[in-house]
């Protein structure tokens, strides 16, 4: 127990402001990404602050790996904390050239013991040839990427992001969320990633905390929270997310193989190898239910499932069925009419269609 | 030749003071601004308005408060003769004294305008990176107002070179002490004298639009700010 405590963010906030009240309880794991997931105006970015201390509010606790940054006696000012903050415009400093942005990250560590090197940085997130630019020459993704490198060159015990890819545009998000993704297999702090949107929080993150209306509904593992009940309630487009390995690979048909806990899919051929790990998505409304196993069909992957739970919603045509293949839960979006042509209730073996997957990294 | 020492002297008395009052105001109004742009205080309004004030005030009513405090009754006259100082009055400090009051806002306001424009988050960014607040004021926020810092300079050396009402009610008329070149062109309109009042006014003229020529084809500034 004395591990759990010392190890990753401890915290406690608790404000209210006229129109906004926000309490929480935060446990998060001391390595890894942890995602804040909300709609806009849940209270994210103001946890955020919160944490990192941009806003002070008197009722507020954070420890994080052990070390207090704020308690009821003492609060650290925002320097003091070794954290960087990417926040969701670049924010660089138009003074300064890109190498001079990311020098002043450097003079300033907050560890002599340098965990993110500068050419490491540089590679990772390819500036090189920007290093000489004036601030004002960059495109809005190559801004956002110095302030990434920025942020990691201040070597921080924690690191922040706030909705960085939110003011990009969709291509140059994609642009972006590849190399986060790049980043995220190398990362040497935790990181705490806050976001509106599902689809990258399901590529980069392992912790998932939901945020609504300055509470925090629900936290766990991603696979579990994204499957949750708290979640398909803020959220339509919902989808299961699967860590697999891949075990097979099959030349004639271009396909890999891949295999989780007591189930296993069929992938169109990745750069991956045989024993890689991948993480794949599949979209609840990819998913069908059929109560026997059509050999005359054309989808592939074909699952033995149990009904775990359906929510039904008597306002909407469509219904979401929660289904249990082996010990993973995988979400499935029909209309409540197959639900009572089928005569689906919980409990029942069916089978699971899944038209199409995602592979998310 | 048309310029007589007397007037060199006024000449070099006035650059003398604009310089030393613009350095003093710089200091003042740089934590001064930085304060006024961020603050929700109560006493914002009231700070704001009472270094605006000269801009409407006769500078004669300025000079003659400013007589009051530094003379033998007045608070600052107190405090300067329990110092050994003296009196300020009739001084080259006590000019000193009134045209950095006078000059205020003219130094206050342009880097007031561009830190409230700069925002917060520069500072912010600076403080995650681990700069604390003095780091943060030089090494983010002077930079980035450097138009309106610019700004600052040249107006506040512009407008002390150009005064007169409040040197004439607290300066006087002391040649090499407090006779700046605008009481001396006073003196020579009195005398009738309009040839070398001429000459003198030329060079204010020539040299003040010279400065404001100079902050505009900086191209580091487009317009200038006062509220």
């Amino acid at each position: 127990m004395v591990s759990a405590v010392n190890e990753g963010l401890v915290a406690k906030l608790h404000f209210c402001s006229s129109h906004f009240e926000l309490a929480a309880d935060l446990v998060l794991p001391g390595e890894g990404v942890s995602a804040f997931f909300g709609p806009s105006g849940a209270g994210k970015t103001t946890m955020l602050r919160a944490l990192a201390g941009l806003d002070y509010h008197p009722n507020t606790r954070v420890t994080i790996n052990g070390q207090c940054w704020q308690d009821a006696s003492m609060c650290l000012p925002v320097h003091k904390r070794s954290l960087a903050y990417v926040f969701q415009e670049p924010s660089l400093f138009t003074h300064l050239n890109v190498k001079q942005n990311l020098e002043y990250a450097m003079t300033r560590a907050k560890h002599k013991k340098k965990k993110n090197s500068f050419d490491e940085v540089v590679e990772l997130l390819d500036l090189d040839k920007l290093l000489k630019s004036h601030v004002g020459q960059l495109s809005g993704g190559e801004a956002q990427r110095v302030a990434i490198a920025r942020a990691l060159l201040s070597q921080p015990e924690l690191l922040l992001m706030d909705e960085p890819l939110a003011s990009l545009d969709e291509h140059r998000k994609a642009v972006i969320l590849r190399y986060l993704e790049k980043l995220v297999e190398e990362l040497k702090q935790p990181l705490i990633y806050v976001s509106h949107s599902l689809n990258e929080i399901a590529q980069l993150s392992d912790y998932l905390v939901l945020i609504h209306a300055g509470r925090i509904i629900r936290h766990g593992p991603l696979t579990e929270v994204l499957s949750s009940p708290e979640l398909c309630r803020l959220e339509d487009h919902v989808c299961t997310v699967i860590d697999a390995k891949i075990a097979e690979h099959n030349s004639v048909w271009c396909m890999q193989k891949i295999i989780f806990p007591s189930g296993e899919i069929w992938l169109t051929e990745t750069e991956k190898k045989v024993g890689d790990a991948i993480r794949v998505q599949v979209n609840a409304s990819d998913v069908s239910i059929a109560l026997s196993k059509a050999e005359d069909s054309s989808i592939t992957n074909i699952l033995s499932a149990k009904i775990h739970s359906i929510d039904r919603d008597n306002k909407r045509a469509q219904t979401l069925v929660r289904l249990i293949v082996g010990d993973t839960i995988l979400l499935a979006r029909v209309m409540q009419h197959s639900v009572d042509k089928l005569g689906l209730a919980v409990g029942m073996r069916v089978w699971a269609q899944i038209k199409s997957v995602a592979i998310l990294r | 030749m048309t310029i007589n020492s007397e007037d060199i002297d006024a000449i070099l008395l006035t650059l003398r003071l604009a310089l030393v009052v613009t350095a003093i105001l710089l200091l003042i109004a740089l934590p001064l601004a930085h304060w006024l742009s961020r603050t929700s205080s109560f006493l914002k309004a009231p700070i704001n308005a009472l270094v605006a004030l000269p801009l409407v005030l006769p500078p004669t009513v300025l000079g003659f408060y400013a007589l009051m405090l530094m003379g033998p009754s007045g608070p600052i006259g107190y405090v300067t003769e329990t110092l050994g100082l003296g009196l300020l009055p009739f001084t080259f400090w006590g000019l000193v004294l009134g045209s950095c009051l006078y000059s205020l806002p003219f130094v206050v306001q342009p880097l007031q305008a561009s830190m409230a424009s700069l925002g917060q988050r520069h500072t912010e960014v600076a403080a995650t990176l681990g700069a604390g607040p003095l780091d943060r004021f030089f090494s983010v926020t002077v930079p980035l107002v450097r138009p309106g810092l610019i700004t600052a300079i040249v107006l506040g050396f512009a407008h002390t070179l150009g005064e007169f009402g409040v040197v004439l009610m607290i300066g006087g008329n002391i040649p090499g002490e407090t006779r700046v070149v605008s009481v001396q062109i006073y003196d020579y309109v009195e005398l009738l004298d309009y040839r070398r009042a001429h000459v003198l006014s030329a060079m204010m003229l020539i040299f003040s639009f010279l400065l404001l020529l100079g902050l505009y084809t900086s191209g580091r500034v487009k317009s200038i700010k006062l509220w």
